[in-house]
């Protein structure tokens, strides 16, 4: 919200400079975010006093060579009169009149001073020189709003409606600071500029000064020319009408347009800018009808007056509104209608059959109470927030209905020339009993930790307009009526806490260390086995990343090769996307990882990557889905980085069959991830997988806990896909974290390291070429028991030496007793069973 | 024969004198004292010799063999640390080269501040306590004091699902229900970590899904000096003992008095520049009193149990502690990025 501080001024005193009150609102919980100067020192352009005056215009002549300019006689408070010459086209008119007895007015700005260029497009400075124009000097110049940084207006000068006498610096007239304050939702009642001094009288102890209530009222009273029904208290608590009659549209003055500028309103007339101007004032939305329209509505439906009535939508209704959409209700809208049909969206804007128009003569003023949360949702549904609905939608106490009333029409009263009809017709059937909070000095100090009296609490909330009573060492606070955030119960006593420590000062609340007891301690063995996995990931070389979470169907389908069918399980799909890129939560994490690896191929010769994250599975309406961990790895590039010391490849210039990396690579790395968890029994079987290179790809599974997850060389089909140079493979690999981590032995014994020197022995095997290598790794473990302590595949040839259709796979053999030096013939014995067993069932030949 | 052996003595000494290297030295040790050498030569010859004379000459060679074997050795011990000296010489290296390179893994930058805040509050009994993204309208608001329609749901710029009441949750805020209703009437010390997602258009500021770290802490006697206490010692433990906060009313719907703390601001050590707005203090986190009715959905009776909650965007304080001016590179997965932290 906008606050000038001359506006502010008129509620409160302010004494001490503007930094410091926006600082100390901050602290009391009214943001400060900005502070715009205007005219005075923090300016962008300051009006120095010696330069920038109120000028008096005494007379405007012809100039003597130039039909487009005119020459203004000017009094600017140094007892002698100045001549300027100008071209402002709004001084014509005051051509040749006797202007003794019209006070016209306008900025001056001495020769010398800096100003804004009003020619120039933005806001460039220059400054003022005198020089002659057609023959006659021109020293000193009257301004625009352009040139003084006001507005962007340069049409003609600024003529100023002010007493104010010539000479008077400008700064005392047009200068302001306007405070941008940020106001939580709770700050519902500083939504106003009373609002926001009442704060600041009670955070200074200065004196509040409220707008005058009073209100001349003659004439047939308003019962008399309106009826008001509200249908649902609950809707509408209260609603006043106020009839205003005779008056005159015209310009509201001065001082008002200005000041509904600074809050960024626009002025229209001055029976629209009085309700802007008193909601802004107090904080209360108001609304101006056209009494004679409603009138006629009436009378068209055989009324002889008319009837206002407050309700419920009802289906099928509509109404133009103001804005001249025509829209169709919701049923939680709520309506002011007439025996018309609606003329108002409650809280939110008016229809435009009945609004104020140039020839109104007679007004009905609507100031009301609505209910919040209504309003709120049909702003959102209408797309309608407006400085009215978004104070309804916060809550106003009703009580402020009657006082923003009076004060509204009064000064329609005063600045439209109107009377105002005696009686305010008033619905407030419903007029409760005002809230009581209560608070003891014991439970202040349970919530804040500081110890108040009872009495010093008093003094806090007393300056918040709370009246309070001491009853049993409780203090009782009637809430004030012009807040409707104060609760009863155990919810009022924190209120009160907080409007306490607030008026104390959060500042002077001491910082102390918990003494409470300490909960029970639980170890999160999920977090702790998740983050030693990222450990040993990034012991083996790979960057962590973390993607977007939010993705698309049609993004995830790139995992597959061109016209595939799309996953066809159920995504957890948004309801109001933001973007058409997000529309979905992920059911796979290979899409961003792919995107990642190819991307930073671009400009690194070797990229490995991992990401650790949800994914989002949806079971059956109306329950949360499933969020299983996932683990994905992804590596393409170059094995061995480029340097002096060997190794090929430069950023962005991966070739094909130079040492890239392949399904090994990656296979090495969930290795050392399986292995650095003690995982046993984990096979990798061939898969088929459409987003994989088919025989490069494997089904990862674990003896005890199944499938684990799926790793291979992408289809080069997907992996163009995302850019891939054609020929280098991308590798990636996606599991099941919640499984391979389930998969972790409870503990594992640790062996003694041996005492006894090992003995080695190589076999080298033939055999079919389509025997997986781990058949025979696991019959030779089987075979060589408790003594073979180790087995290593350390050459695999196929061949010219060897026929057609067979593979030689060359082992060393690691033999190793815990109690003694095993012999030669021990170990030969062994190698000899391990031999025969794999001619037998697997028709291996031992090579020579 | 004598004196020839005496020649002999002289010459080999002389000629041993000169030798600078291996080769020459066994080609030395060959040709004086070796098997075939001039010295057992002169041994064989004492058959010319008087049998008088022979004693003598036997003594004399055998002092001359040892003599020169004595040389022999002095001798290849100088020429051998000569010849090291040599070879390392030419084996001196340009250490001066790039190194071998190695691949090194890192932690993502959210993960590294995530673990240094987890650690932080591990210290002082707060245990990490996860729960899901996607939330019931129900856990995420209305438990929380938010109920439907309510102005404050303003605050929250919210993703809904095409599934009735189901939400990305706004906030780590419904872990504290969930935690609350786990462990009830136990007291609490959680942290809350995970991801969030706002309804905001990706700027440099803001990020539709965010890391945010909320704390929960649920007792008989926790106060607001307490929390500040609590919080301030976090904020000096991860930005340095000397760092300044400073706490100022603000408002959750599920806290009662709420705050939200900032630091004295860590690029302009307080002075004033343009991260801060010039005020020297950024905010890094909301916090509060429990708000009795959120206490009581948890299962805690107001009356007795008092409890505080914080809550913290973990990105917004890397960006802090490091000097990160675009929280779009957080999931940009861009290793030029990545590979600074
Ligand atoms: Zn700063």
């Amino acid at each position: 919200m906008l606050v000038p501080l001359s506006w502010l001024k008129e509620c409160v005193d302010v004494p001490f400079s503007v930094t410091e009150l926006a600082d100390r609102m901050t602290l009391a919980g009214l943001e400060v975010e900005a502070v715009q100067y205007i005219g005075v020192p923090g300016a962008d352009l300051v009006w120095d006093p010696a330069h920038f005056v109120v000028a008096r215009i005494v007379e405007v002549r012809h100039h003597p060579a130039a039909d487009r300019l005119v020459l203004a006689v000017v009094d600017y408070g140094t007892g002698q009169l100045e001549t300027l010459v100008t071209g402002a086209p709004n001084l014509f008119p005051y051509l040749g009149q006797d202007l003794g007895r019209v006070d016209l007015k306008s900025p001056m700005v001495l020769e010398g001073a800096t100003i804004y260029d009003g020619h120039q497009p933005g806001f460039v400075k220059t400054t003022l020189r005198g020089r002659p124009v057609r023959g006659i000097m021109n020293r000193h110049m009257l301004c625009s709003e352009k040139e003084l940084g006001i507005s962007d207006e340069h049409e003609g000068i600024l003529l100023l409606e002010t007493h104010t006498a010539p000479g008077t610096p400008l700064q005392d007239v047009l200068g302001d600071a306007v405070l941008d304050v940020s106001l939580t939702p709770n700050l519902a009642r500083c939504q106003s500029i009373l609002g926001v001094a009442r704060e600041v009288a009670a955070m200074t102890g200065q004196s509040l000064r409220c707008p005058p209530s009073e209100v001349l009222m003659q004439g047939l009273p308003a019962s008399e020319a309106v009826q008001v029904e509200i249908w649902d208290l609950s809707l509408c608590p209260r609603f006043t009408a106020t009839l205003i009659r005779n008056v005159t549209i015209g310009p509201s003055p001065q001082w008002m347009q200005r000041r509904l500028r600074l809050v960024g309103m626009r002025p229209i007339s001055n029976i629209v800018d009085v309700t802007n101007y008193v909601m802004m004032e107090r904080g209360q939305p108001l609304h101006a009808f056209d009494y004679d329209l409603l009138l006629d509505r009436a009378r068209r439906s055989g009324d002889a007056l008319p009837t206002i009535v407050v309700r419920a939508a009802q289906p099928g209704e509509g109404m133009t509104s103001l804005d001249g959409v025509a829209r169709l209700f919701n049923p939680f809208d709520i309506l002011i209608t007439d025996s018309g049909g609606p003329i108002g969206i409650a809280g939110v804007m008016g229809g435009a059959d009945t609004e104020v128009h140039d020839g109104t003569q007679n007004v009905l003023l609507e100031a009301a109470n609505f209910d919040m949360f209504h309003i709120r949702r049909t702003s959102q549904a209408h797309r309608l927030p407006s400085e009215a609905s978004v104070r309804f939608g916060r809550g106003i106490h009703p009580a402020e209905a009657l006082r923003a009333a009076r004060r509204a029409a009064e000064l329609m009263r005063t600045l439209a020339g109107g009377t105002v009809a005696r009686g305010t017709v008033d619905v407030y059937p419903g007029q409760s009993e005002p809230v009581v909070a209560t608070i003891n000095p014991d439970q202040v100090e349970r919530s804040l930790g500081i110890r108040l009296d009872a009495i010093q609490i008093i003094d806090l909330l007393q300056a918040l307009q709370f009246e309070c009573r001491l009853v049993d060492g409780v203090v009782h606070a009637t809430v004030p009526d012009h807040r409707v955030d104060i609760g009863v119960g155990l919810v009022g006593t924190a209120d009160l806490a907080e409007e306490i420590a607030r008026l104390y000062g959060y500042q002077h609340i001491p910082e102390t260390e918990m003494g409470d007891r300490l909960p029970p301690l639980r170890a999160n063995v999920a977090l702790e086995q998740e983050e030693r996995t990222r450990d040993l990931l990034v012991a083996a070389g790979l960057q962590e990343i973390i993607s977007t979470r939010l993705t698309t169907p049609e993004s995830e389908a790139r995992i597959l090769p061109p016209g595939s069918a799309p996953d066809d399980r159920p995504y957890l799909t948004l309801a109001n996307p933001i973007s058409q890129d997000k529309t979905t939560m992920r059911h796979t994490l290979l899409e961003t990882m792919m995107e990642a690896v190819a991307s930073n191929l671009r400009h690194r010769p070797y990229v490995g990557l991992f990401e650790i994250g949800s994914v989002y599975l949806s079971s059956e309406e109306g329950s949360l889905p499933e969020e299983p961990q996932r683990l994905v790895l992804g590596m393409a590039g170059q094995r061995e980085p480029s340097g002096w010391l060997g190794g090929s490849g430069r950023a962005g210039r991966v070739l094909p069959d130079e040492g890239t990396l392949g399904f090994f690579d990656l296979k090495g790395i969930i290795e050392a991830l399986t292995d650095g968890w003690r995982i046993r029994g984990v096979r990798y079987e061939p898969v088929l997988n459409p987003s994989f290179h088919p025989g490069r790809a494997a089904r990862i599974s674990q003896t005890d806990r199944g499938y684990l997850g799926i790793a291979g060389e992408v289809h080069p089909a997907v992996a163009s896909r995302f850019g891939m140079p054609p020929g280098v493979p991308l590798l990636a690999a996606e599991l099941d974290l919640d499984a391979v981590l389930d998969a972790i032995p409870t503990r594992s014994a640790v062996r003694p390291v041996p005492l006894f020197p090992s003995v080695y022995r190589d076999i080298a095997l033939v055999v079919a070429d389509d025997l997986p290598a781990a058949t025979v790794q696991q019959l030779i473990a089987q075979t060589g028991g408790q003594l073979l302590a180790d087995i290593r595949l350390f050459d695999l040839y196929r061949g010219e030496q060897l026929p057609a259709g067979k593979k030689s796979l060359a082992y060393a053999l690691t033999f190793q007793a815990s109690d003694r030096t095993l012999t030669d013939e021990e170990v030969n014995k062994l190698r000899d069973k391990i031999v025969r067993r794999l001619e037998r069932e697997v028709g291996a030949q031992l090579r020579a | 024969m004598l004196e020839q052996l005496e020649q002999l003595r002289l010459e080999a000494l002389e000629k041993l004198a000169a030798i600078a290297d291996g080769e020459a030295l066994d080609g030395w040790e060959k040709r004086f004292i070796g098997r075939k050498g001039a010295v057992t030569e002169m041994t064989r010859r004492v058959g010319e010799l008087s049998k008088d004379e022979r004693p003598e000459f036997g003594r004399r060679v055998n002092e001359i063999k040892q003599a020169l074997s004595a040389a022999y050795e002095a001798r290849a011990a100088t020429v051998q640390s000569a010849e090291m000296e040599r070879r390392l010489a030419s084996g001196a290296l340009d250490v001066s080269l790039p190194g071998r390179p190695k691949l090194l893994g890192r932690l993502h930058p959210s993960t590294q501040i995530l673990r240094d805040i987890f650690r932080i509050w591990g210290d002082m009994g707060f245990q990490v306590y996860r729960s899901p993204d996607v939330e019931t309208d129900e856990n995420n608001f209305q438990l929380l004091n938010i109920p439907p329609d309510h102005p404050a749901r303003d605050m929250w710029a919210t993703f809904y699902t095409t599934r009735e009441g189901i939400i990305l949750r706004t906030h780590t805020s419904p872990g504290q229900i969930r935690a609350m209703r786990q462990y009830c009437p136990e007291p609490i010390r959680v942290i809350l970590p995970g991801m969030c997602y706002r309804y905001e258009q990706v700027t440099a500021r803001h990020e539709t899904q965010f890391y945010q770290v909320e704390g929960l802490a649920v007792g008989n006697q926790i106060t607001m000096s307490d929390l500040k206490g609590t919080l301030s010692s976090f904020t000096r433990r991860l930005f340095g003992p000397e760092r300044e906060t400073r706490f100022r009313p603000s408002y959750f719907p599920f806290t009662e008095p709420s705050a939200e703390m900032d630091v004295e601001c860590i690029l302009c050590e307080g002075k004033g520049c343009a991260v801060c707005k010039q005020t020297g203090w950024v905010e890094i986190l909301g916090c509060g009193m429990v708000h009795p009715v959120v206490l009581q959905n948890g299962g805690y009776d107001p009356a007795k149990y008092t409890g505080f909650a914080f809550g913290m965007g973990s990105e917004r304080i890397a960006m802090l502690k490091y000097g990160i001016n675009d929280i779009r590179y957080f999931w940009s997965n861009d290793l030029r990025f990545l590979e600074q932290f």
